[in-house]
Order: C-alpha cells, then structure tokens, then sequence
C-alpha cells in the first residue's frame, strides 16, 4: 500500500526561484526509499515539504499525500497529528532541531509520553532504552545533559531516538550518520534495517553517500537542481548509472574509495 | 624543527563529568604535515581540536603553539595565533552568525585581522566562495537560506580566505556529497602543496584522511590508541579498534 505519494511537487520561493521541479516518486509501507543527489539539490526542501514544515517564503504546490492527508496547502491543524503519528523526521544538523535549554532526556520523554502515556519511573526507564538502542554509551549521563553538552555523533543519534520513539510509520532521516564514525553508523544502519523489518516502517533516507545508501534502501532517486534525473533499484543505478549526473557520481565514489585501497594494500 | 601545535600529556575534564574526557594524549603537528584524528563518536575528537585551538583548557598536560605554551592571556601569542590559525567546526549552522550576510561572515577574518578594508576583501571573498563552488550572489544572503553542504562549504571559505598556516576542521566535508568533497579535498590538497598549509582534521571518512593526511592518530575513549604514517595505520592498523573502524567502511557493491 502507498504510504506516500509524492506527484509533481514544486517548491519556490516568493521571488519566483524554483528550488525543487516537478518532483514525483512513491514510498510504500516497509519499503525504503533513498534520496541522494548533489548538495543544494533540494533533497532536505523535499523532505521539509513532505511534512508541510518549508521555511516561510517559500510555496509548494503538486501533491504529497501521506498516509491519506494531503500534505500541500493543509491547515497547520491537520499536519500536526501527522507528524510523529505517521511520520518522524531526523534533521539534517540536529542542533538545529534539538531545544538548547530542554535536558535531552526531556525532549525524548514527550513524544514518548504521548505515544504511549508513560509516566515517572517508567518513562524515565523507556528514555533510557530509547537512548540504548541508539548505542549511547552512559545514557543516563546523557539524558541528563543539554545538547552542548554532548559530542556531534552523540546529537544526532539522539535525534535519531527521538524521532524512532514515535514509532512512526515513515521515518524521514535526512543524513542522520554524517557526524558517525563507520563502525557506529554501521551499526545504526542495522538498527534501521531491524525497525524496517520488525515494525514495517518505511523509510525515506536521504544521503549523500552512495554507498550508505546501497546498504539500506532499495530504490533511489538521484535529484540535481531540483530535478529527479534519474530512479530506479540501487544496485542497478550504482553499476550501470545511465544520467551524466549519475555516472559522476559514481566516479566520484569509486575515486574516493579507491584513495582507501592504495593505501591499505598490503 | 618545532611543532606548530603540540599537545604534552594533556587531559581535559568537562564541569561535572566524573573522569577525565580525554587523558594523556601527546601529538605534534609539524609546519606542512597534515594529521588526521579518528575514533569513534565521543572518543574526545573535537575535544582535542578545542584544545588545540585554546578553547578547552587542559586539566593536565600542556598545549603549545610554536613551542610556547598556549596563553589566551598572552596578547602578542594570542595576536599570532588568530593570523596563523583558522577553523572549521563541526556544526557548521551554529557556528556561522545568523543575522549577517554570507559576504561579512566569509570577510570576518580578513576584517579582524586587519588585513583588508571592506572593498579590498570583496574579490577575495567572491574567490574564496568560488573555490568551494559557491556562486557569487551568495555574498548577499542569509546561512539559513543555504542547504547543510552550502553552509559547510561557506565555514570552509571564511577559514581559507586569509591564507592561514594552519586549518583546523572537524568533519569538514561530511555534508557533502561526493563530487562536491572531491572538489572541496582537491581544494585543500592544492592549499597544502602550493602554500604548505598545515592541515589537522577530524574525519570519520577514511579515503578523505587518505587523500590529505600523512599521518593519523586514532583515538578511543580518550586516549590515543594508535599514531603514525597514514598509510601505516589505514594500511597495516596495530590496534584492534583501527582494523575494526576500517573494516566498517561502507563499500559501493561491485
Ligand atoms: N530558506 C531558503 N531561502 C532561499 N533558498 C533556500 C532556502 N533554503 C534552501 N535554499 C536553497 O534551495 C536549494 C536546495 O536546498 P536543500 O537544503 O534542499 O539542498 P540539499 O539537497 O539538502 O543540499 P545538502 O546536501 O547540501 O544538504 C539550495 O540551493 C539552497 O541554497
Ligand atoms: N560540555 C560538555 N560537558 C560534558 N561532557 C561533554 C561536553 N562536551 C563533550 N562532552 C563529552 O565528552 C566526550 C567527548 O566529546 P567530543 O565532542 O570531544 O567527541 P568527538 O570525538 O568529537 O565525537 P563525535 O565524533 O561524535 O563528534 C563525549 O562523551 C561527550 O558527551
Ligand atoms: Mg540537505
Ligand atoms: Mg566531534
């Protein structure tokens, strides 16, 4: 079933700029959609314009249907229950959307409080977990702590655990792993891939690095200014890339990782 | 030949962390030669490079800067420091000022520093958001109308402009996506050969490390576990966390 559906979807600014073109592409629940592309593409434009949370003095127009609400021109009313019930997002910086002056512990308890109405000890024991899984190392600690207070890495795994705390059907994750070492983005990758399976939740994960990509989506759509140029199964994409756009990027990372292999050969 | 920066048993303790968040940790960083630092998420990379930059204090150790011990008190160090260092940090949005345009924020070192009027800094500027593949009408807009990889890109321009002798950047490509931090290592390497800039990064992409950096010091839980020539630790890695770390980099399928 089509849990999201994205048809024609235009973002501009007042002045008239075109930020994201004509934009269509579907997520069905359980599946995984990768959105990647060059940087000022419009991937995390498309993202905010999917929540219907585009900074003031841009408009979107098309269609972007989410678990049956369209999502272009509602009402704030209506998006709110949408968000977090339907559809969790991880921000690209997450300092940007964690509260500078709330404890973390307290920002994770509210979406878990209202999701599953825990209170006092029990609720301090779900934030504890919820901090777990994102393989925070001394959670209490750090439940305790306000976001300056933790390293880059350990921020963004906490946005991770707030947005994975609502259960949502959807999680839009807009780079989440690029302040990640390997070894602990590999293991949030699995972690991903475990919820995708476990709870069929979908995913629309934007990266910019092809290779996170191929290891947790299925399908992806290669954006350059705004427009789609290219969508198809990952594996197909990363072998016989047919756009000039794709087929640099490809390069690109076969460039970079190739620096890797000179100098780790034996 | 003495070390640019250099840090000497040094420790550091947060205010109310109960042990010390990264402890004896000696690294020297030679004039020319790049060192890239590595290790898991909260192993205390950025912490090093706050030290290094005189904004943490060492509870234990020392910090110096052309073989004299860091002192912010110290006006004439301090004055050299601020012409001979630069940084990019790890998040980028907080730490480009929100209320003034993308020109002023990338002329700020040129200004402060004295180096140039508002009219002599402007194509230095235009040529320094050139070189990170940002155009030219950037210099009048806000950072929050840029996407995460437009702003690193800016940060990155504001601490190249004035030609410093040492970067210091945390993550300073891990927004960008890989034609664009191509472009943005190839930048640094022609910084490093033609004015023999000192690099020290922090990156958890290895080929990155590979491509700039001639030596690397792994760090875990605080402590350096690991340094050498790059190609020692990627290539042949001692410690058991390194072969982990490059074991774990994700692979393109074949
Ligand atoms: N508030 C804004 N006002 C005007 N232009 C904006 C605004 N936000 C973003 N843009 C522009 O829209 C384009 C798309 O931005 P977006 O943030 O979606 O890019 P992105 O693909 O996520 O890039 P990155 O990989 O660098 O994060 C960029 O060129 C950016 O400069
Ligand atoms: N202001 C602070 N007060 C208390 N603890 C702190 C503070 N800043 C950082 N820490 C802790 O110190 C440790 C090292 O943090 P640091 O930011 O140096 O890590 P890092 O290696 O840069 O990690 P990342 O790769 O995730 O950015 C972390 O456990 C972090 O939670
Ligand atoms: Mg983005
Ligand atoms: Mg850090």
């Amino acid at each position: 079933m089509t849990l999201l559906d994205v048809r024609g979807l235009t973002v501009r600014t007042d002045d008239g700029r075109i930020l994201v073109d004509d934009l269509s592409f579907t997520v069905a629940g359980g599946e995984r959609l990768g959105l990647i592309g060059e940087s000022g593409s419009g991937k995390s434009l498309t993202t905010l314009a999917v929540l219907g949370l585009l900074p003031d003095g841009m408009t979107s127009s098309g269609s972007v249907e989410l678990a049956g609400t369209q999502m272009v021109g509602a009402a704030e009313r209506s998006l709110t229950g949408v968000r977090g019930r339907d559809a969790a997002v991880v921000f690209q910086e997450p300092l940007t959307a964690l509260d500078p002056l709330m404890r973390l512990g307290r920002q994770i308890a509210e979406p878990l409080a209202r999701r599953t109405g825990l209170t006092g000890k029990h609720l301090r024991g779900a934030v504890h977990q919820a901090l777990e899984q994102v393989r925070l190392p001394e959670p209490d600690r750090i439940a305790r702590a306000f976001a300056h207070e933790v390293s880059g890495g350990q921020r963004q795994r906490v946005a991770l655990a707030m947005a994975l705390a609502c259960e949502p059907k959807l999680l839009i994750a807009d780079e989440p792993t690029t302040a990640l070492d390997v070894s602990v983005q590999a293991e949030m990758l699995e972690l991903i891939d475990g919820l995708v399976r476990e709870r069929e939740m979908a995913v629309l994960f934007v990266s910019h690095d092809l290779a996170v990509v191929s290891r947790v989506t299925d399908r992806v759509l290669v954006m350059k200014d705004g427009r789609a140029v290219e969508q198809g199964v990952v594996h197909d994409i990363v072998r016989a890339p047919r756009e000039t756009y794709t087929r640099a990027l490809v390069a690109s990372a076969r460039k970079l990782e190739s620096a890797l292999d000179l100098r780790s050969a034996p | 030949m003495t070390p640019v920066l250099e840090l000497k048993d040094a420790a550091v303790r947060y205010r109310g962390t109960a042990a010390d968040v990264v402890a004896d940790v000696s690294l020297a960083v030679e004039a020319g030669e790049s060192l890239a630092l590595v290790g898991e998420s909260g192993a205390g990379k950025t912490t090093l490079l706050r030290l290094l930059l005189g904004l943490a204090r060492p509870t234990a150790g020392a910090v110096r800067f052309d073989g004299a011990g860091l002192n912010p008190r110290d006006r004439e160090q301090m004055r050299r420091f601020r012409r001979s260092v630069q940084c990019v940090f790890q998040d980028p949005y907080s730490s480009l000022d929100p209320s003034r345009r993308v020109g002023a924020i990338v002329a700020e070192p040129l200004r402060s520093l004295g180096l140039d009027s508002r009219s002599t800094a402007a194509p230095k500027v235009a040529a320094a958001l050139e070189r990170v593949g940002l155009q030219a009408d950037a210099v009048d807009r806000y950072p929050h109308e840029f996407s995460g990889g437009q702003r690193q890109r800016i940060a990155i321009a504001r601490a190249t402009v004035c030609d410093p002798r040492v970067l210091l950047a945390d993550e300073p490509v891990s927004a960008l996506d890989v034609t664009t931090r191509v472009k943005v290592v190839d930048l640094l390497a022609e910084l490093k050969q033609e004015r023999g800039l000192t690099l020290v990064m922090v990156s958890h992409d290895l080929s990155v490390v590979a491509s700039l950096c001639e030596r690397t010091a792994v760090l875990e839980r605080g402590r350096i576990v690991e340094q050498g020539a790059t190609s020692q630790v990627l290539g042949e890695p001692g410690h058991p966390y390194t072969r982990r770390l490059i074991e774990s980099v994700p692979r393109l399928p074949v």
